[in-house]
């Protein structure tokens, strides 16, 4: 160990705007090497990688892209904490990595003079300069690291070139650079900082930063202020106020000064070493945008991206889903033929097994959805689409942000809550999350298909063209969109009411997405997924289980089979030999001795004495003005993990048994024979009509059964609050619509 | 008072002010749109808002409503 570099670990914060490459350089740094965590209290994500140079070791951490060090909300506030040491047990990083692309110069430096007022050893890596170069601009990149006073180091990082020297640079500034000393502010404003800093320091036992004394004069928004100043301390909060006038008095308004003082900064800094052709030569970025956002050729496009977006999570993901769906039942029957049966194996393969099932089973969706939106970013492609879309979306209160999260919910709100990370602003975020459940997904479609085919008339009108069953269906798509709606616009009215949040979007310039990005976008999210939304929808799953499994009488239940065998007995000794009667009888008695029809009135029987059938029953009379009989009440309180289940419940009380496959076209019809012919207990008559099938339609159309969601939106929103919430609303949506639904159509249907 | 969303498309200007203060203002001011700089309509969505412009070599674009608020001189 000859080494006269330090040995320990460099800790490094890499800084940069949206769309600079800083996701490719990070993941071309740290490999595999890296995890992702959380910061307390806040959504951002915390990504910490680490990698060697020879002997050295790194430690990166990656920040949230943006594109200004101003923080106005705790998710904002994380880089700045970060790079300034803050909190319980932080230290201040060694260096600051600062990624910015050379195409883009002027914007980007405007970051880095804030960067540079931190305080740090700072390393700049100049990014993209291929594409640079391609544009016809020239740089002196020796002139510009020296005005700027740090090391400046060319690099591709989608290609890898140019990391060695960044690496070196990164040894060579940790050991022997001097901090930046970087004000571009005028001399007004240094000595009114000069002056607080002394005033909030006097009586502090650690010093403010000097950076964040400055932030709190210019940032006349209030989240500063209220996190850095005690309202108890009186007239700090007022001296402030005196700052400000007195600044804008001298012309110098906030938070005007700023950007003035430092976009002068990056003029003086780039004055005569950078060189943009005067004629705008049309670069392949400008031509691809032209046909992008062409009011046709655009529209087109982006309805082909979307409709081949949707397709792909809704047809795509199928196959892998079945994978999954038909592993799980082939562990399951093995599992099952090595244990007797009992409590402990139906464990193990109804809760256990069943339990990992329902969470893997969501992971093709994700990984597909994530694939895609990491292409749509890297490529600059997504903030177009949120262009393109946000006229439509402005008319509910969102954004154009708001579109693909949405669009992905018709097919599963899981991913499509989770991809709604790309809408910044909180409140829009937490509107959209909250309606994303009243897409119709496809989980819903076996409900809708089930219920449909077996009640609805199969009319047609207009020569063929349009159905009856197929006008149905769009309405229950149409009921959720329209609750939507309104729910977004009430929201946006009351409980998130607030200024309409800026739509002041870069449109990155096109370039070709990096594989690498998209496999670490995907990995990430499909991790994510597992480790923190997954065990929630697994212990939901068990519980569930539980509560359908116990209390188990085995004897009281044989007691009631053998009931209903003896009473099909005697109602065969009652027909005379050689009738019809007699051998209808004796058929119904055979059918009834078979193994299989025995396991399945046993499992319905098991089921009604099941805490859950107990709920079932004990609701009836709140389900009965909905049209609904017990069962229905009790299929629809079992399929709280997953809207879809409701149907294998139903199957289960019908004496269907257990591994019904709604899936499948056999099972789905045996399933509406058996619905067709259910009766009341009481009347006789039948439970099924038009009016009942359509309310629970409506029901399953609004309701939050679906475990999977509420956990992601536990996830996403870091609190229960959020879906408790969710679950609440959307319950009583669906109870009221499928009321409405009945008490209407069964007055005009009678 | 001559607005930005007042531009012919490829018309270029130079904003004067942004006249309402806030968060559009602040993220204004981050993304460059500061007094004297140059800026150039490139076009607006195919249903009318939001509009696009070019300024300090990238595109950026925000609602009608927005640009309405910044105050330019034609160049």
């Amino acid at each position: 160990m000859s080494s006269t570099v330090s040995l320990s670990t460099l800790r490094i914060a890499l800084v940069g705007n949206p769309n600079t490459g800083k996701s490719t350089l990070f993941n071309a740094l740290a490999g595999i090497n890296q995890r992702v965590g959380n910061y307390p209290g806040v959504t951002v994500e915390k990504k910490v990688g680490r990698f060697k140079n020879v002997e050295q070791t790194f430690e990166i951490i990656d920040l949230p892209g943006t594109y200004s060090l101003a923080p106005r909300s705790p998710d904002e506030m994380v880089a700045v904490d970060v790079l300034l040491g803050r909190g319980s047990g932080m230290s201040p990083p060694d260096i600051v990595l600062s990624i910015i692309d050379a195409a883009n110069l002027q914007r980007n430096l405007y970051l880095v003079s804030q960067v540079l007022s931190c305080g740090l050893p700072t390393v700049i890596a100049l990014n993209m300069v291929d594409v640079a170069a391609e544009r016809g601009i020239e740089m002196d990149v020796a002139t510009l690291s020296e005005r700027l006073g740090v090391p400046v180091i060319p690099i591709q990082a989608n290609r890898g070139q140019g990391l060695d020297e960044l690496k070196t640079a990164l040894i060579k500034a940790a050991t022997q650079s001097t901090p930046p000393d970087h004000d571009p502010f005028p001399p007004v404003f240094r000595q009114h900082a000069d002056q607080l800093a002394n005033e909030l320091n006097r009586d502090r036992a650690e010093s403010l930063p000097r950076y964040l004394v400055g932030r709190l004069i210019l940032d006349n928004n209030g989240y500063l202020e209220h996190q850095l100043l005690p309202s108890e301390t009186p007239g700090q909060r007022e001296q402030l106020a005196a700052i400000r006038q007195s600044l804008a008095a001298k012309g110098l308004p906030v938070p005007a000064v700023e950007a003035i003082s430092r976009y002068e900064w990056v003029a003086k800094i780039l004055d005569g070493i950078v060189h943009i052709p005067d004629e705008r030569h049309l670069t392949v970025s400008d031509g691809i945008d032209h046909v992008l956002t062409n009011k046709v050729w655009g529209t087109l496009v982006l309805l082909a991206v979307m409709a081949l977006l949707f397709s792909s999570i809704f047809v795509l993901a199928e196959p892998a889903m079945n994978v999954v769906d038909d592993g799980v039942g082939w562990l399951g029957d093995s599992v099952s033929s090595l244990l007797p049966e009992g409590a402990l194996r139906s464990l193990i393969v109804d809760g256990i097994i069943g339990g990992v099932g329902a969470v893997v089973i969501f992971l093709p969706q994700i990984l597909i959805l994530f694939a895609f939106i990491a292409v749509l970013e890297d490529c600059g492609y997504m903030a177009r689409a949120a262009y393109l879309m946000d006229r439509l979306m402005a008319g509910v209160g969102l954004s154009g942000r708001s579109f693909i999260p949405l669009l992905s919910s018709f097919a599963c709100a899981v991913p499509g809550i989770m991809a709604t990370r790309v809408i910044e602003n909180r409140r829009d975020r937490l509107a959209t999350i909250l309606i994303a459940p009243l897409m119709s997904c496809s989980a819903r479609l076996p409900v809708y298909v089930i219920l449909i085919g077996a009640f609805v008339p199969a009319h047609t009108y207009f020569g063929g063209i349009v159905g009856l069953r197929g006008l149905t269906l769009l309405a229950m798509y149409l009921v959720g969109i329209i609750v939507a709606v309104v729910v977004a616009w009430l929201l946006k009215k009351t409980l998130l009411r607030g200024e309409t949040p800026p739509f002041v979007l870069e449109l990155p310039s096109y370039k070709l997405p990096s594989l690498r990005t998209v496999f670490f976008r995907m990995k990430e999210r499909g991790w994510d997924f597992l480790q923190r939304a997954g065990t929630v929808i697994f212990a939901v799953t068990i519980v569930v289980w539980a509560l359908a499994y116990y209390p188990r009488n085995e004897a009281q239940v044989a007691e009631m089979v053998a009931a209903e065998r003896s009473e099909l007995e005697s109602q065969a000794t009652a027909t005379q030999p050689g009738t019809p009667d007699y051998d209808r009888a004796q058929q119904s008695l055979a059918e009834f001795d078979q193994r299989e029809n025995l396991d399945h009135l046993a499992a319905s029987l098991h089921q009604q004495q099941s805490f859950l059938g107990r709920a079932g029953q004990f609701i009836e009379p709140a389900v009965r003005p909905l049209g609904w009989d017990w069962r229905i009440g009790c299929a629809a309180i079992a399929s709280f993990p997953a809207r879809e289940v409701v149907m294998g419940v139903l199957g289960v009380i019908y004496n269907l048994g257990s591994d019904l496959d709604v899936g499948s076209e056999g099972d789905q019809s045996r399933l509406q024979e058996r619905l067709q012919a259910a009766r009341w207990d009481d009347t006789g008559e039948r439970v099924y009509n038009l009016p009942v099938a359509l309310s629970l339609m409506v029901f399953f159309a609004l309701c939050a059964q679906c475990a999977a969601t509420l956990a992601v939106i536990r996830r996403e929103t870091n609190s229960w609050r959020w879906p408790v919430f969710t679950f609440t609303y959307m319950t009583m949506l669906a109870y009221v619509g499928a009321l409405a639904t009945y008490q209407i159509t069964s007055r005009l249907w009678l | 008072m001559t607005t930005l969303a007042q531009l012919d498309r490829g018309q270029s200007a130079q904003v004067v002010q942004i006249a309402r203060g806030g968060e559009l203002a602040q993220r204004l001011l981050e993304m460059g749109v500061t007094p004297g700089v140059a800026i150039r309509f490139v076009g607006a969505a195919p249903l009318g808002d939001p509009l696009e412009f070019e300024l300090r070599g990238y595109r950026l674009c925000m609602r009608r409503t927005e640009a309405e608020q910044i105050e330019i001189q034609l160049s």
